[in-house]
């Protein structure tokens, strides 16, 4: 079993011009657990995991991801810390972002044969492999306008997969889908938690985040109000506005 | 008698010294005067700019239209017109009469009337000064030298008889140039334009006795008798007066030859040409050397332009200002430029900045590469728009959702920006490719003789404009129709998953 891998975010601050999105954020999460970012909309969430693997740049603090450190814009950790880190976490999108002129199996080789240049023969294999891990061994050869979304959304696991990570990054990764599909997708997560990967799950799903979830963020005005278990989160919330968006959403 | 009728009087008074100055007037302008057609485009000595009043015509053929003036008691106005199109522009009424150093030919003869010759000109070979290979036709083509000269005169058609290769030009001066250049290695033309050009540019020589005689005259419409009788007769005492010698003689044209215009009778004596009847057979083979010409210039510019477009497109892509800039300035200055002017500029321009600079060898363009860089420098700054627009065109997610695989910027360009762009950027691509297909044509400024410019040599020379013309656009069609078709089958094949 190859070594687990935490994250760890200290004091990060991001602006987009004058506005404040991410204000001194703090959090840790567990090597090989699976935590939920949840709060409402606006809170930081999205930006706080793009810039995790390096999609969006921050001003202040650092992030820790295994051993690699990534710092605000304009320090010397530079493109290399970038690159390392998104060898080692995947990032799946709420639109899913398949390469529209590939097949599914296509977009799964993709990054293996050109980046790892693994031979094509064994890409293909583990291509398969991985398709028939999320239940789409038999649409390797459709394009992603024949997929329905929750099929796009498992093409786009296993495509992630196909990189071998050691996390995945998941940026609401059902909002865009009906919810008779949203549980193929979920169970496909689920799936993934026994294999050891560290999740960063931004979800509304509060259902999947009390059951699947180690440990629940809840990020507001930029923000963690408050963290814990599952439990101590959504039975015993401390903060007076964790308490208000509960209410809220499970209303 | 009241102040009344008194004012009336008055009036009446005004009114009819009006009239009377108005009849007078128009009595006078009952006769409009009569549309001179000539071209003052590089025409020395017979119609030109003055080199110091730009403002005015000067020429012998300017002086005898003065005289024809006084002769007929009428006004004559001048109108510029291309030289290679006062047939079929005085056929479409847009002058009277055409007098231009018009050559007395079969073919033209055919076509419009024309008056008693008023010069008799001979055909001069021109070489470089230290020409020592041949000094004659003869010699030029058993030595497979090329001449140059002007389209559709007596020259071109005594190089075709002769069977010496030749090359075709639009005006005066270039083949002069372009022997000084080396690009070619003698040029026929008729005296007076050696006489004014070459005799006195000490890089270039006369070579041997002149060659060939024949005569100018006047082209009116066919229909127009009577003032082709009328000028006949203007020119008769032109003649007889000895005026017309002194303005050849003040020109540096007159010689003996001259004396024989007083017993040419009229026109047909100096037709000695056979009637040629051309069949599609002719022709065909001549217009589709033409289409090839076209072809091979269209294929290679757009290589090029496709090829150069796509750095430029990501220079303008680049982050870095400097670079943009750059890109910026190329497709600003490429694309506000008339592509006319840019392949003057390379064909002629270039040379004389070469000798400046003792970098003949590698400014000294042959035609057809002037043409293909022309075009391909100039379509570049099209392509490169046409590029940035279809990769502008694929979302920014796309990068990201590749970065975030491990895929760095050129490997995610090449792998999953460009084919989705492709798509994109075929049909505008195409239609730039058929566009230059037909922009081609203006290669004819430099020299190069492709489709239409074998049609307008075809077509002078036969006065069949009109068939020619359908073969020619048939086969402009069988060649763009297909491209079209490609470019569908093309866009349906990258669209593939989309």
């Amino acid at each position: 079993m190859t070594e687990l891998l935490g994250v760890e975010l200290r004091g990060v601050v991001k602006r987009f011009a004058q506005r404040i999105v991410l204000d001194g954020v703090d959090l840790a999460i567990e090597p090989g657990r699976t935590a939920a970012l949840i709060g409402p909309s606006g809170g930081g969430k999205s930006t706080l995991l793009r810039c995790i693997n390096g999609l969006t740049t921050f001003d202040a603090g650092e992030i820790r991801v295994g051993p690699h450190t990534l710092g605000p814009r304009g320090t010397s950790s530079g493109d290399g810390a970038v690159a390392a880190v998104r060898r080692l976490f995947g990032m799946i999108f709420q639109d899913f972002q398949l390469f529209p002129h590939l097949t599914a199996l296509q977009n799964i080789l993709e990054a293996p044969v050109h980046v790892l240049r693994l031979p094509a023969r064994e890409a293909r294999a583990r291509g398969l492999e991985l398709l028939q891990r999320v239940g789409l061994a038999d649409r390797a050869d459709a394009y992603p306008r024949e997929l329905s979304g929750g099929q796009q959304q498992r093409v786009a696991i296993a495509r992630a997969l196909a990189m071998e990570p050691r996390g995945l990054l998941c940026d609401e990764i059902t909002s865009a889908l009906d919810p008779e599909l949203k549980h193929e997708v979920l169970r496909v997560l689920d799936d993934l938690r026994s294999d050891g990967l560290t999740l960063v799950v931004v979800t509304h799903e509060l259902a999947f985040a009390r059951k699947s979830a180690d440990q629940v963020f809840v990020l507001a005005a930029g923000r963690v109000i408050e963290s814990g278990s599952p439990d101590e989160i959504f039975d015993h919330p401390q903060n007076e506005r964790t308490q208000r968006f509960l209410s809220q959403v499970l209303a | 008698m009241d102040d009344n009728t008194r004012e009336t009087g008055r009036r009446l008074a005004g009114w009819l010294l009006s009239f009377l100055w108005l009849s007078a007037a128009s009595a006078a302008a009952e006769l409009p005067p009569l549309r001179w057609a000539a071209d003052a485009e590089g025409g020395a000595p017979y119609v030109f700019k003055d080199p110091d009043r730009p403002g005015v015509n000067i020429g012998y053929e300017k002086d005898l239209a003065d005289a024809l003036s006084r002769e007929l008691q009428r006004r004559i106005d001048f109108t510029q017109y291309q030289f290679s199109s006062l047939v079929p522009g005085l056929e479409r009424g847009d002058f009277d009469f055409a007098m231009n150093g018009l050559e007395v030919t079969p073919d033209r003869a055919r076509a419009v009337r024309f008056s008693r010759p008023y010069y008799i000109y001979t055909l001069q070979l021109v070489v470089r000064a230290d020409e020592q290979r041949f000094d004659s036709l003869a010699g030029c083509r058993s030595r497979g030298g090329v001449v140059g000269t002007l389209e559709d005169t007596a020259a071109e058609r005594l190089l075709d008889e002769l069977q010496v290769r030749k090359r075709i030009y639009d005006g005066n001066v270039e083949p002069y140039q372009d022997l000084e250049l080396g690009r070619i290695d003698a040029v026929l033309l008729d005296t007076p334009i050696a006489l004014y050009y070459a005799k006195r540019n000490p890089r270039l020589k006369f070579a041997g006795a002149p060659v060939g005689r024949g005569t100018y005259a006047i082209a009116f419409r066919r229909d127009n008798v009577a003032l082709a009788q009328a000028c006949d007769a203007a020119l008769q005492r032109l003649l007889a007066s000895g005026k017309l010698r002194e303005i050849y003689e003040q020109w540096g044209l007159w010689n003996s030859e001259q004396e024989a215009l007083l017993h040419e009778d009229g026109t047909q004596s100096a037709i000695r040409q056979a009637e040629g009847r051309w069949t599609v057979r002719d022709y065909l083979p001549l217009l589709l050397r033409g289409a090839l010409v076209t072809v091979k210039i269209t294929l290679l510019s757009m290589a090029l332009a496709v090829a150069l477009g796509l750095p430029l497109a990501l220079l303008r892509l680049s982050r870095w200002w400097p670079l943009r800039m750059l890109a910026t300035v190329y497709v600003e200055f490429f694309r506000g430029i008339p592509v006319l002017l840019l392949l003057f500029f390379l064909y002629y321009g270039l040379p004389s900045l070469g000798s400046r600079y003792g970098l003949e060898s590698w400014f000294n363009l042959s035609a057809f590469v002037a043409a293909v860089l022309g075009f391909g420098l100039n379509y570049a700054a099209y392509e490169c728009e046409i590029y940035r627009a279809g990769i502008g065109a694929i979302s920014v997610r796309q990068w990201e959702a590749a970065a975030s695989l491990g895929m760095p910027r050129g490997l995610t360009f090449r792998r999953i920006i460009l084919p989705q762009a492709i798509r994109i950027i075929i049909p505008p691509m195409t239609n730039d490719f058929i566009a230059l297909f037909k922009d081609t044509s203006l290669v004819s400024v430099i020299a190069v003789v492709e489709l239409t410019k074998q049609y307008q040599i075809l077509a002078k020379s036969s006065m069949r404009y009109f068939e020619i013309g359908l073969a020619t656009a048939a086969l402009y069609l069988i060649m763009s129709v297909p491209l079209g078709h490609l470019a569908r089958y093309l866009e349906h094949r990258w669209g593939r998953g989309q």
